[in-house]
C-alpha cells in the first residue's frame, strides 16, 4: 500500500518539478546574460494564467469545441502575448538601468512585481478566478482499493514541457539567435564587439524566458483549475530555488533542478507536512545557496577586479 | 527636419500603442467573470492610447531645454554628495522646534489623526531601520518584515506565555530581532546583491509561514492579542486588568480612551527621535563609514583591511533591532497581531519608503515614511491603486534618480594643526568623495 503513495508522490513531483524547470529557464536565461534575478518572472508566470483563461473563455465563447485545438491555441495566444510583456518589462525598466547602480536593476524589478500584481488585481479582482476542466481521467495502477494514478492532464503536462524543452534546446543549440545568445552569456562586451546587437539579444532572452514561463502558466491553470493574482509569488521563489539547485545560467540545470525540487517536495508534502511544505522549499534555498551557490551544474564564479 | 521629426514620434506612438494594446486588451479589456468574461476592451484602448500619448510628450518634452536639464540631471546618477565645509549654521533651532511641535502634537490632534501619526511613526521606525541595511550598506533585504514580526509577536506570546509587559518587550525586542538578524545574517554573508536579496526573501517568508502554521504556539491565522501598555503601574484601561491603578483614578480625572494612545505616541515618538540620533552619530562614526565603503565597493574594502563579516553583521543587526522596536508598537497599538500583517507587501512597502527617500538619507526617509502612510489615508478613494503607484514610482525613480531624491550631506576633515573656516575640506570634490 505504501508503494503506492509512494510512487502517486513521484508521479506528482515530476509532473510539478517539469514545471518548476520550465519557470526557472526564465530565471537562469536572463541570469545568464544579465546577472540579474528577474523578480518580476512569478508575476509573469501568474499573468500568463490569467491570460490562458481569458483566451479560453474568448474561445469558448466563439463555440470551439474541440478540446485539442483549444489547448493549443490558448497555448500560442498565451505564448505570444506573455512574450510582449517580457519584451515591454525588459524594455521599460531594466533597459535604461544598464549601467546604474547594483541595486537599481533589482528595486526595479520589485517596483515591476508589485505593479503587475496590483494591475492584475484592479482590473480583474481579488478573488480566485478558474477555469473548467477540459481534460478529466486518469490512467490507474494497482486494485481498487489502493492504487496510484497519472491523470491524463499530467500526461499531457509532462509531454507538453518535452516539447517545450525540446523547441527550447533546439534553438539555443543550433540556431543563429542560440549562438548569440550563447555568446553574448559567455561575455557579453567581446560579443558586442564581434557585431552581436546585445540588446536586441537580452530582450530576445527575456521573451523566450516569458514564453516558456507561459506555457508553464497554461499547464498549471489547466491542470489545478484556479488561481489568483497572488501565485505568482511562491511560484517565482519555487522555480528561482530549482535554478539554483541545478547551477544558475545552465539550461539543463534549471529542467533537472525543477524535477529534483518536485520530487522532494511531494515526498515532504506526502511523509512530512503540507502546511510546511512551502517552508521547506525556502528553507532548502537558504541551505543551498549557502554550501552550494552554483548550484549542482553550475561552476563556481570567480569574481575578477 | 520637422516633418522627419513628427514622422518619427508618430511612429513612436504607433509602435507603443500597439504594444500597450496587446498587453492591456487581455487583462484590462477582458474580466473573467465565472468562465465566461465580460467586454471592457474600451477601456484597454483608453490605456493603450494614454500610454502611447504619455510616451509621445515624454520624447517632446526631452526636446526641449527643460527636459534635456532633467534627462541630463538623471544621466549624472543624482549628482553625487554635498561635502560641508564647516561653517553651515547647525540647525539645532529648527530640530528643538521639531522636536517641540512632536511632543505637542497629541494635545491638538483628534483620536484618528493620532492614529494615523502612530503608524507614520512606526513606518519612520521600520524605514531607518531598513535604511541602516539598504541605504547604508547596501546589502538588499528583502524579509525585513520577519524582524518587524519577531517584535510584535514577542509582546504578544511573552505576555501570553511568560508575563512579559509592554516595558520588557521594548527591551528585550531589540536584542531577540538583533539575534534573528545575526542568524540570518551568517549564512548570507558571503553572498552578493541578488541572492542576498532571495535568501532574505526566502527567510521572512518561512517566518510568517511558520507563524501562519504553528496554531498550538503562535494561535495561527486568528493571531494572538497583546496586553495594553502600563506605566509605573498604571493602566489605561477603564478598570485596573494587570493588577495596577488604572491611570484616571489615580490622578483623578474623567476616564478618556485616548490616554493610551497618547502614551503610545509620546514614547514612539521620543523612541523615533532616539533612533535619528543614533544613525546619525553612527554615519560620521568608523563603523558608518565602513557601511557606506563597503556599499560602493565590497573588494576594494576587504583588500584595505576592512572587517566585512563585523560590518555586514553590525547592519543586519541594528536594522533588525529597529525593526524589532517598531514591532513592539505596531502590537501595542493594535492590541492585536495576526501573520497577515507580515506579508511580503510589507516589506516591499518599507523598501519603497527607503528608496523614494534616496537610499541612505535619513531627512529622505522620514519625509517618505510620513508621506507614503498619510497620503494613502488622505486618498482613500485611490486605496487599490496604492501598490500600482509604489510599483511605478519604484521604476521611475530609479530611472531618474537612483541615489534619492535628497542629496547626501556629508562633514568634511579638516586638519587638525590649521586653523578652522579658511581651508579647503581636504575632500577635493563630490565626485571624489563619491
Amino acid at each position: 500500500m505504501d508503494a503506492y503513495i509512494l510512487v502517486q508522490q513521484l508521479f506528482n513531483g515530476i509532473t510539478l518539478g517539469t514545471i518548476y524547470g520550465l519557470i526557472a529557464v526564465g530565471y537562469t536565461m536572463v541570469y545568464g546574460v544579465i546577472r540579474m534575478i528577474n523578480f518580476a518572472h512569478g508575476d509573469v508566470y501568474m499573468v500568463s494564467a490569467y491570460i490562458a483563461a481569458i483566451a479560453l473563455a474568448v474561445l469558448t465563447f466563439f463555440g470551439v469545441q474541440s478540446v485539442p485545438f483549444a489547448l493549443i491555441s490558448v497555448l500560442v495566444i498565451t505564448c505570444v502575448i506573455t512574450a510582449v510583456y517580457g519584451w515591454a518589462i525588459e524594455r521599460v525598466a531594466y533597459r535604461p538601468l544598464r549601467g546604474s547602480t547594483k541595486l537599481a536593476p533589482l528595486i526595479s524589478a520589485i517596483g515591476i512585481s508589485l505593479m503587475l500584481q496590483s494591475y492584475v488585481q484592479i482590473a480583474q479582482g481579488a478573488r480566485d478566478q478558474g477555469v473548467p476542466t477540459l481534460i478529466s481521467g486518469a490512467f490507474r495502477f494497482g486494485d481498487g482499493v489502493h492504487f496510484a494514478q497519472i491523470t491524463y492532464m499530467q500526461t499531457v503536462i509532462l509531454f507538453a514541457s518535452l516539447i517545450a524543452m525540446g523547441i527550447l534546446t533546439y534553438v539555443i543549440n543550433y540556431t543563429r539567435i542560440g549562438r548569440e545568445c550563447r555568446a553574448v552569456q559567455q561575455n557579453i562586451r567581446i560579443s558586442a564587439v564581434l557585431g552581436v546587437n546585445t540588446d536586441r539579444i537580452i530582450s530576445t532572452v527575456f521573451v523566450i524566458g516569458a514564453a516558456t514561463a507561459a506555457v508553464g502558466g497554461v499547464l498549471v491553470t489547466f491542470n489545478y483549475g484556479s488561481f489568483n493574482f497572488f501565485i505568482g509569488f511562491v511560484m517565482g521563489i519555487k522555480a528561482f530555488t530549482a535554478a539554483v539547485l541545478g547551477g544558475i545560467g545552465s539550461l539543463p540545470g534549471a529542467v533537472l533542478g525543477g524535477v529534483l525540487l518536485g520530487l522532494t517536495e511531494a515526498l515532504f508534502a506526502g511523509y512530512v507536512s503540507t502546511d510546511y511544505k512551502d517552508v521547506f522549499a525556502f528553507a532548502l534555498l537558504i541551505v543551498l545557496l549557502f554550501f552550494r551557490p552554483y548550484g549542482l551544474l553550475g561552476r563556481p564564479e570567480i569574481q575578477k577586479v | 527636419m520637422e516633418t522627419n521629426r513628427i514622422l518619427t514620434l508618430a511612429k513612436q506612438a504607433l509602435l507603443t500603442f500597439t504594444v500597450s494594446l496587446i498587453l492591456f486588451a487581455p487583462i484590462s479589456g477582458l474580466v473573467l467573470e465565472g468562465f465566461g468574461f465580460r467586454n471592457e476592451l474600451v477601456r484597454a484602448v483608453l490605456l493603450a492610447a494614454l500610454v502611447a500619448v504619455g510616451r509621445v510628450v515624454l520624447s517632446v518634452v526631452g526636446m526641449t531645454a527643460l527636459g534635456r536639464k532633467l534627462a541630463g540631471s538623471a544621466a549624472r546618477n543624482g549628482g553625487g554628495v554635498i561635502v560641508m565645509t564647516g561653517n553651515e549654521k547647525s540647525p539645532v533651532l529648527i530640530l528643538a522646534l521639531l522636536f517641540a511641535a512632536g511632543l505637542a502634537l497629541p494635545f491638538f490632534a483628534d483620536k484618528y489623526f493620532l492614529g494615523i501619526a502612530i503608524l507614520a511613526l512606526i513606518y519612520c521606525l521600520l524605514g531607518l531601520g531598513l535604511n541602516i541595511v539598504v541605504g547604508l550598506a547596501g546589502l538588499l533585504d528583502l524579509g525585513f518584515v520577519a524582524f518587524y514580526a519577531v517584535g510584535a509577536y514577542l509582546l504578544a506570546l511573552g505576555y501570553q506565555y511568560l508575563g512579559i509587559g509592554f516595558w520588557s518587550a521594548l527591551i528585550i525586542a531589540p536584542f531577540l530581532a538583533g539575534l534573528c538578524g545575526m542568524i540570518l545574517a551568517f549564512p548570507v554573508l558571503k553572498m552578493h546583491g541578488d541572492y542576498l536579496a532571495i535568501v532574505t526573501l526566502g527567510f521572512g517568508e518561512i517566518i510568517r509561514l511558520v507563524l501562519n502554521n504553528w496554531l498550538e504556539f503562535t494561535g495561527g491565522p486568528n493571531g494572538a492579542s497583546v496586553p495594553p501598555p502600563t506605566v509605573l503601574g498604571l493602566e489605561f484601561t477603564r478598570t485596573a486588568k494587570q493588577g495596577g491603578v488604572p491611570l484616571h483614578d489615580y490622578f483623578g480625572i474623567a476616564y478618556s480612551a485616548d490616554y493610551k494612545f497618547w502614551f503610545i505616541y509620546l514614547v514612539l515618538f521620543l523612541v523615533v527621535c532616539l533612533v535619528i540620533y543614533a544613525v546619525e552619530r553612527l554615519r560620521v562614526m568608523p563603523l558608518g563609514r565602513m557601511w557606506e565603503a563597503l556599499r560602493e565597493d565590497e573588494i576594494a574594502c576587504r583588500s584595505l583591511g576592512v572587517n566585512h563579516v563585523f560590518t555586514k553583521l553590525t547592519a543586519f543587526m541594528l536594522g533588525a533591532s529597529t525593526g524589532g522596536l517598531a514591532g513592539v508598537f505596531f502590537a501595542v497599538h493594535q492590541g492585536f497581531v495576526n501573520p497577515t500583517s507580515f506579508t511580503f507587501f510589507e516589506s516591499a512597502l518599507i523598501l519603497a519608503i527607503v528608496v523614494l527617500g534616496g537610499l541612505g538619507s535619513t531627512v529622505g526617509v522620514i519625509a517618505a515614511a510620513l508621506v507614503l502612510t498619510i497620503l494613502p489615508e488622505l486618498l482613500r478613494d485611490f486605496a487599490e491603486y496604492r501598490v500600482l503607484i509604489f510599483g511605478v514610482l519604484m521604476v521611475a525613480m530609479m530611472i531618474w534618480k537612483p541615489r534619492g531624491l535628497v542629496r547626501v550631506r556629508r562633514p568634511a576633515f579638516f586638519p587638525s594643526t590649521a586653523p578652522r573656516g579658511d581651508t579647503a575640506p581636504l575632500s577635493v570634490s563630490p565626485e571624489v568623495a563619491r
